[in-house]
């Protein structure tokens, strides 16, 4: 049983009584374009377009000299490859590697957190693609260029800029992209 | 016998995780000493983002990476710069979602506004309601 | 056997909602004719049989029956049995029954219980409610089907997340579902009012109960969340804004507001629109939070099923069901006439001011926690977090809380601040003195804990400021209710403010026999220890600690390693006093023979979840004085009706 319909002491605007469904198809639109793209988790450097910043690195194996800005500075581009001895997915990519390096590109490596034993056996198993590698203990390189895990690779042009991030494991297919990538570093 | 039980069940575990072995970075659990200091890094940690995890501040995590954030972080205060420099030394290599405080950008600008307007609204809303009843 | 009796009886009870919609409909639009007599029942019948299959669930779970697909995924048999028990819900499937299970008991008990609605809207009511229900066991009979059987079985479980297996987690799903999906009751409430147009007080105090009851759970179940995350992370943090978070914190916000909208209904007749709307918004937030959890659209630590499929289906449910009530809500609201006048100096004024602000912080919490959605549609991703939530809610809930601390001592309709000046002036005064104090006697804490402190002291002194004048022992339990919920708020402000200003930490790599101070403790580390449990092994820090000269007591955190399946957790160990508590943490092995401690002292840390207990005490106060009340009316009819008999004769 309802009161008598008196005079409504606070009219509310008509439009107001639709507001909420306005807002929630909004919600609707927004979330539906959110569940259509692919969630990635991947954090993508925003150092492309940059110079590399400024470092040095010891040398993470016996043979191979260690890693610093100096080295990227001689017209030539380079491949920087931020791997490690405990990081699975890197042992997988070795072979992509093998293969840039004996294409004639340079590939250059920066082993984070790890030890010289270690990163050692890894590239006796794996082999050794790198020119140089660089021991990085405090993920401090990492962090300089804007990488958030390993293996990640960097496209560096002749003089020290960085061109193009490749974000996880380099597959097979993956590399005539790099191919290109490094193509477009010359210029 | 249980002590060793956990000892062996110890052993077994610890190769099963794919980290590193090395030690962490010299600030990861390292206050300042300089309380003044400590607390500025700490406010500002509270703020940036865990990139390896899922939704944590590197204040609250143990991944290696946030270690090495917050090194960097504590450090970088030692040093002298400002919580805002370092955010923004941060922001430039990852953007801003590395960043729980949101800038004001060309992108951002409806979440600033919006407490704005909501607040407008409220008002507008209330001043309404005082003009109009006056309950006789 | 029992997965295929559960899934039968899911079946059933799936059709009987069918059938409790269908004759609800019917009857609703005059053309039932006897089919008016079926909905009550099948409201019952249909809840108990969803009871009936969650039943069936946990006993699956209980046996570690592993050829059930859920079972062998999400439990061992190593676990303790309370765990497997709890394991029954702590996956999606299972949690997914548990809301339908929920849904169903609360339309069987308001279908069984409720006398006081007019029968039209009442069917309304049920067909709405069985509307919902339905969506839901569409989801679980085609997308979520926990009864899938496993062929042949597994020979062990994969084991439940080492998180889960703690008391506070296991019965926290269970309490805050009670809470969101105690919600729907409102929702359907409030579309069959809409409906039928039969909004009034009738109507209010019909579905205060309701309200009140899913309310009390949604707060114990958010505090307890909040505990457990507090001692399980590891790192004392207990609000994050997290996603998952705030999705449990939006339904409660507009339940509260509900809360308070429909008191005023049922005894001013006033704010109906408010009330109807926010009955929808309440259980819409639910849905809304359910669908983000489960979706995996958004990133978070607590997120459930990643999965955009079962997301796209939850999707496509809320639009039918909030898109529905909404387009309702515009049609017949304007129609639904508007009750009494009132200032807005006045306690009808105050609680416009409580609902437009809680629905604002609503609104800010939505939109912030869906922006990083906004951005991705443009290639690039924004973190939103507590820098953004906590001064913007302040923003909001600071003024509130000042028209909180005047609002309950205002007459009904109109009044004169004049007239309650001096209360106010108490109020003010234990206000300004707090800040006063915290000035002078310590360092500079930062804006938004002073201000929370000094809000804290006032809304202290004037909740109780309703009982002044009044003869206590004939004071309503309502009334009660509201000083005890008001006064809770104040004191888990001032636990909130406390932390963020007080805490203390300490980082320290020790060495046996090493002694640290934090605030007004002494710690000595004694060693470490491997101890083992029923499905972990652990290493154990042998601390004790002393508070200002009192004997040490044992502190003893652990770094846990559970085998099945492999993870590692922290577990703190707390040592609370009445000022506050000592949160320590054990970590890795440092250089040497050293070690990672980790120890905080928190003061009045407690306070938070304490006054979160409190506010759903004041809750459950109401809500006794409410069907209390409604209890004796009712023998006191009776009796007048008795008696009237015999003068008859």
């Amino acid at each position: 049983m309802s009161a008598p319909p008196s005079r409504p002491s606070t009219r509310i605007s008509p439009w107001a009584l639709w507001v909420p469904l306005i807002v929630f198809l909004g919600f609707l639109v927004l979330v539906i374009h959110g569940l259509s793209r692919p969630g990635s988790t991947e954090v993508e450097s925003t150092m492309i377009g940059k110079p590399l910043p400024a470092f040095t690195l010891p040398p993470a194996a016996g043979d191979r000299p260690g890693l610093s800005t100096y080295d990227f500075a001689d017209e030539k581009p380079r491949l920087l490859n931020i791997f490690a001895s405990w990081c699975v997915p890197c042992a997988i990519e070795a072979p992509q590697l093998q293969a840039l390096s004996d294409e004639g590109h340079e590939v250059v490596g920066v082993a984070i957190r790890d030890r010289r034993e270690h990163v050692a056996a890894f590239l006796v198993k794996h082999g050794n693609p790198f020119a140089r590698i660089g021991k990085d203990d405090v993920s401090a390189v990492q962090l300089a260029i804007g990488s958030s895990g390993v293996p990640e690779s960097f496209v560096i042009d002749g003089t020290g800029v960085i061109r193009y991030q490749h974000i996880g494991v380099i597959r097979a297919e993956d590399l005539p992209l790099i191919r290109e990538k490094m193509r477009e570093a010359r210029q | 016998m249980r002590v060793l039980v956990a000892l062996l069940a110890l052993l077994v575990a610890v190769p099963a995780l794919a980290q590193d072995s090395l030690p962490r970075a010299p600030y990861a659990y390292r206050q300042l000493d300089d309380p003044e200091q400590e607390a500025r890094a700490q406010a500002l940690m509270e703020t940036l983002r865990c990139l390896k995890c899922q939704s944590q501040s590197i204040a609250d995590s143990d991944a290696p990476m946030a270690g090495d954030m917050r090194s960097q972080v504590r450090q970088r205060i030692l040093a002298g710069e400002e919580p805002e420099e370092i955010r923004a030394w941060l922001v430039e290599r990852y953007g801003d979602y590395v960043s729980y405080a949101p800038r004001l950008t060309g992108l951002t600008w409806p979440l600033f506004a919006m407490p704005l307007v909501l607040l407008v609204v409220v008002g507008l809303l209330l001043r309404r309601r005082l003009r109009r009843g006056d309950g006789k | 056997m029992i997965a295929e009796l559960g899934l039968a009886a899911l079946w059933l009870a799936a059709a009987l909602c069918a059938m409790q919609l269908l004759a609800g409909v019917l009857a609703v639009a005059g053309k039932g004719g006897n089919l008016a007599g079926l909905v009550r029942p099948a409201a019952i019948v249909q809840g108990m049989l969803a009871l009936f299959v969650l039943a069936a669930l946990i006993v699956l779970f209980a046996r570690t029956d592993l050829s059930v697909l859920l079972v062998a995924m999400n439990s061992h048999s190593a676990k303790p049995l309370i765990f497997k028990v709890a394991g029954a819900w702590g996956n999606h499937e299972g949690s997914m029954l548990l809301w339908v299970t929920v849904m169903g008991l609360a339309g069987g008990f308001v279908a069984l219980i409720d006398r006081r609605l007019p029968e039209r809207t009442m069917l309304a009511t049920l067909a709405a409610q069985a509307f919902v229900s339905l969506g839901f066991y569409a989801f679980l009979l085609f997308s979520s089907n926990p009864f899938t059987r496993l062929n042949p079985p597994a020979i062990e479980g994969a084991g439940l997340n080492p998180l889960l297996q703690d008391l506070g987690l296991a019965f926290h799903p269970p309490t805050l579902y009670f809470g969101y999906v105690g919600l729907s009751v409102a929702f359907s409430f409030a579309v069959g009012a809409l409906v039928t147009r039969e909004v009034g007080p009738l109507f209010a105090r019909a579905m205060r109960p309701w309200v009140l009851g899913a309310w009390i759970f949604l707060t114990l179940g958010i505090t307890a969340g909040s505990y457990w995350a507090y001692y399980e992370l590891g790192w004392g943090g207990w609000w994050f804004w997290d996603p998952v978070e705030n999705a449990s914190l939006m339904p409660w916000l507009a339940a509260t507001a509900l809360l308070h909208s429909v008191g005023v209904l049922a005894s001013r007749d006033a704010l109906r629109t408010w009330t109807v709307m926010l009955g929808v918004v309440a259980f819409s937030m639910s849905m809304i939070g359910t669908f983000l959890v489960r979706s995996g659209i958004l990133t978070s630590v607590h997120a459930f099923a990643v999965d955009p499929e079962r997301g796209a289906f939850i999707l496509v449910l809320l639009a039918i069901y909030i898109g529905g009530a909404l387009v309702l809500f515009g049609l017949n609201a304007a129609s639904i006439a508007e009750g009494k006048r009132f200032s807005l100096v006045s306690r009808e004024g105050a609680l416009v001011v409580n609902n437009v602000m809680l629905s604002a912080i609503l609104a800010v919490v939505l939109f912030g926690t869906l922006y990083p959605l906004v951005t991705e549609a443009f290639d690039t991703r924004v973190s939103v977090g507590p820098p953004y939530f906590n001064p913007v809610g302040a923003a909001f809930f600071v003024p509130m809380v000042l028209v909180l601390m005047v609002g309950p001592l205002l007459r009904w309709r109109q009044d004169r601040l004049e007239r309650v000046g001096k209360p106010l002036g108490i109020v003010w005064t234990a206000l300004f003195m707090t800040g006063a104090i915290l000035l002078a006697a310590t360092a500079w804490i930062g804006w938004l804990p002073w201000i929370g402190l000094m809000l804290a002291a006032g809304l202290a002194v004037a909740s109780w400021l309703p009982l002044r004048g009044r003869n206590l022992r004939r004071t309503p339990l309502a009334v009660w209710g509201m000083v005890m919920a008001h006064f809770g708020l104040a004191v888990a402000v001032a636990g909130m403010a406390s932390e963020s200003a007080f805490s203390v930490e300490k980082l320290v790599a020790a060495r046996a026999g090493e002694q640290v101070t934090v605030g007004p403790w002494q710690v000595q580390f004694r060693g470490i220890e491997p101890v083992a449990g029923p499905n972990w092994t652990a290493l154990e820090a042998n601390l004790t600690a002393a508070y200002a000269g009192s004997p040490p007591v044992a502190v003893q955190p652990q770094a846990r390693s559970f085998w099945s399946p492999p993870q590692q957790t922290s577990e703190a160990a707390l040592v609370t006093r009445r000022f506050g508590q000592l949160y320590a943490v054990v970590g890795e092995a440092a250089d040497g023979d050293r070690w990672q401690l980790r120890l905080w002292w928190k003061p009045f840390v407690t306070l938070i979840w304490l006054g979160g207990v409190l506010i759903a005490l004041g809750g459950l106060l109401s809500l006794m004085g409410r069907v209390a009340f409604d209890v004796r009316r009712a023998f006191a009819r009776r009796r007048i009706a008795m008696r009237r008999e015999d003068m008859g004769r």
